[in-house]
């Protein structure tokens, strides 16, 4: 059904006591498709995840998922969608296999199909050898991945993960990717929140920003990379006192006009070529003789994009909780 | 990670209407049922503990506070575990509602009600799985209770039927409890609220005919203490099991006249209060 809609909400509201979560929240993500719901803290993502995967009651507006309404076809809904919820609800006093077996029959298939379906999920994501160890002492990826397959039991329509990769280290988060790419590969319409912007770009096909429990914007990961400004390329200076010298150096390579922090001896710079501006500039830096702390491309954080996406002009939610890193030379490419 | 084609599993999600409503929510109360005594049995250690606590408190109420007892005016320490056994019983049905509530509420805190909910299972089966396991392990606590009593030389005096009856008495007011152990696991934020539980719990244990007879308190504790439900079943297994020297004391609280009704009604009144209350605390996750 890859023309349809598989979800589908319209001016979805939620607020709780006085805190309004959801204030007409809009999604609309074709069959198949990868869609990334992108906010910071406190940005109604996951209350839209809860309402979408039935949990919890909107206020207001409606919604639709694999053609069901959530609210009055709750149950349909639920036999065509997976849950990866935002804390990984696996039972730390069974072992993996057994986790999935007992998801197989809560899913009502019969005993030998729950066994088998077990295997399978655990082959596809990787967790045989530890198939029958408790996930209590499983790394963070693999508990996600136990997660995430015990929401595959259905090979559903639409699977809803909320922050699928936060406190994973680069390596989980790359075998969390993986998973999603393999499931999104063979049909699945995956809607995922996320804090990360690398994550949305690399996984989504469409990314709808919300704050504020409004839409902000939506677009392609390119064309919201495009909107939220480029890269930077960031050089601090290891002598304060030659960081004049440094801009002007910086200013020549790049041939456009640098902002420099005084107070951090930092030069920043958006560059459209990013790795070509960061190899031309450390070697011009190199050859004369100057000394650098350090040098790097970053990409705006989501929370400098949402500044700069409304011109400053909005407040901005509080951090993240783990805000964008700046970004290593080898994540860029 | 492995490219594995997903098998479809469109025949699977047609299957359901194989069986009807009322089967599969009995089906899925039993894999709830089955999931907790898989904990069970992969955590004999934590079994250990829990049942170790009544089992302690047995020995402790029997020979250290016990020898200092005369509730059947024979003389300090006299008839003491007899009396107590019954009262120890029940108290450990009492008590019990503190586990149900905290694995409730874990349950809710770590996503898992949250993952059931987002599933095509029977909606109760959460609610009516807990309530089977719990009392499915209340009766293997008391048989191990139990055995513990045999040891150290406590027998019921009753006929086998009266005997059976007072268990079953036990098992249904631990059942009614398991209501309100969902209903407040539901309410609790955390599991670490939980743990304040026990200043509920322990009044609700003690201030019962469970380890003094009511009219040893001074008046209006003994009234309270006589008209907790948890002093019916106490005094109603007593009288079930013969205990020797229950009549010592004249009942000074009508309700002690009347054990046995008390210990049947009560529990239902606490269900019939609790049960809905449970369930709308249940929807109310959806809000
Ligand atoms: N059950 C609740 N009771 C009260 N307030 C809530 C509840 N759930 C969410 N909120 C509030 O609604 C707002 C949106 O929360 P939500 O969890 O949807 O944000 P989020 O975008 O998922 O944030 P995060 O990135 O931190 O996960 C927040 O201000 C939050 O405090
Ligand atoms: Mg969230």
């Amino acid at each position: 059904m890859p023309s349809e809609l598989a979800v589908e909400a319209e001016g979805l509201t939620k607020t709780y006591k006085e805190k309004v979560a959801l204030d007409g929240v809009d999604l609309a993500v074709p069959g198949g498709t990868v869609h990334g719901l992108l906010g910071p803290n406190g940005a109604g993502k996951t209350t839209a995840v809860r309402i979408l995967a039935t949990l919890t009651i909107p206020d207001g507006g409606r919604a639709s998922v694999a053609g069901h309404d959530v609210v009055s076809q709750s149950r349909q809904v639920r036999r065509s969608i997976g849950l990866t919820g935002q804390q990984t609800a696996v039972d730390d006093l069974m072992t993996a296999r057994q986790n999935l077996t007992m998801f197989g029959r809560l899913f009502r298939l019969p005993k030998a199909q729950a066994r088998r379906r077990a295997e399978e999920l655990l082959e596809l994501f990787s967790l045989e050898e530890a198939a029958d160890r408790s996930p209590k002492r499983f790394s963070g990826g693999m508990r996600r991945r136990l997660d995430l397959a015990a929401s595959m039991i259905l090979a559903p329509q639409v699977l809803f993960l909320d922050e699928p990769t936060t406190g994973l280290d680069p390596a989980g988060r790359r075998e969390v990717w993986e998973a999603v790419e393999n499931l999104a590969a063979q049909g699945t319409t995956v809607l995922l929140t996320t804090h990360y912007l690398d994550e949305a770009d690399k996984l989504c096909d469409r990314i709808s920003v919300i704050d504020h429990g409004k839409n902000f914007v939506e677009d392609t990961p390119a064309g919201l990379k495009r909107r939220i400004g480029e890269e930077r390329l960031e050089v601090v200076a290891a002598d304060p006192a030659e960081l004049n010298r440094l801009a002007e150096l910086v200013r020549s390579v790049v041939g456009v006009e640098v902002s420099t922090d005084d107070s951090q001896a930092r030069i920043s710079v958006p560059v459209p070529d990013g790795v070509g501006a960061l190899t031309s500039a450390a070697a011009e830096i190199r050859a004369q003789g100057l000394a650098i702390a350090d040098i790097g491309l970053r990409r705006p954080t989501l929370d400098e994009a949402f500044l700069h996406l409304t011109g400053g002009s909005q407040a901005v939610g509080p951090q993240p909780s783990q805000p964008n890193t700046p970004k290593t030379l080898e994540e860029t490419r | 990670m492995t490219q594995t084609t997903m098998p479809s599993f469109s025949g699977s999600r047609t299957s359901e209407t194989a069986g009807s409503g009322l089967i599969w929510s009995l089906r899925d109360c039993w894999t709830i049922v089955l999931q907790e005594f898989t904990h069970l049995l992969r955590q004999p250690s934590t079994f250990a503990w829990q049942i170790g606590f009544p089992v302690v408190m047995v020995l402790m109420f029997v020979y250290v506070f016990g020898s200092a007892m005369d509730v059947t005016g024979q003389g300090a320490g006299e008839g003491y575990v007899d009396f107590a056994m019954p009262g120890m019983f029940a108290m450990t049905m009492a008590l019990g509602f503190m586990d149900t509530a905290y694995a409730v509420t874990h349950n809710k805190e770590k996503g898992f009600m949250d993952r059931f909910r987002s599933m095509p299972m029977s909606g109760s089966a959460p609610v009516t799985g807990r309530a089977v396991a719990d009392v499915i392990r209340a009766a293997i606590d008391l048989a191990v209770i139990a055995g513990v009593a045999l040891l150290i030389g406590w027998r019921s005096g009753g006929s086998i039927g009266a005997t059976l009856l007072a268990f079953l008495l036990l098992l249904w007011l631990r059942l009614a409890l398991i209501f309100v152990g969902i209903f407040l696991g539901l309410s609790i934020k955390n599991t670490e609220t939980a743990g304040s539980l026990f200043a509920v719990a322990f009044p609700l244990g003690f201030i019962s005919a469970v380890f003094t007879p009511p009219e040893m308190m001074p008046g209006w504790l003994g009234a309270i203490a006589a008209w907790n439900p948890v002093s019916s079943t106490a005094t109603a297994i007593r009288e079930l099991f013969a205990t020797p020297g229950i009549d010592y004391l004249e009942p000074a609280y009508w309700i002690d006249g009347h054990a046995l009704a008390g210990a049947i009604i009560w529990p239902a009144v606490i269900m019939a209060i609790f049960l809905p209350l449970a369930v709308r605390q249940f929807k109310s996750l959806s809000r």
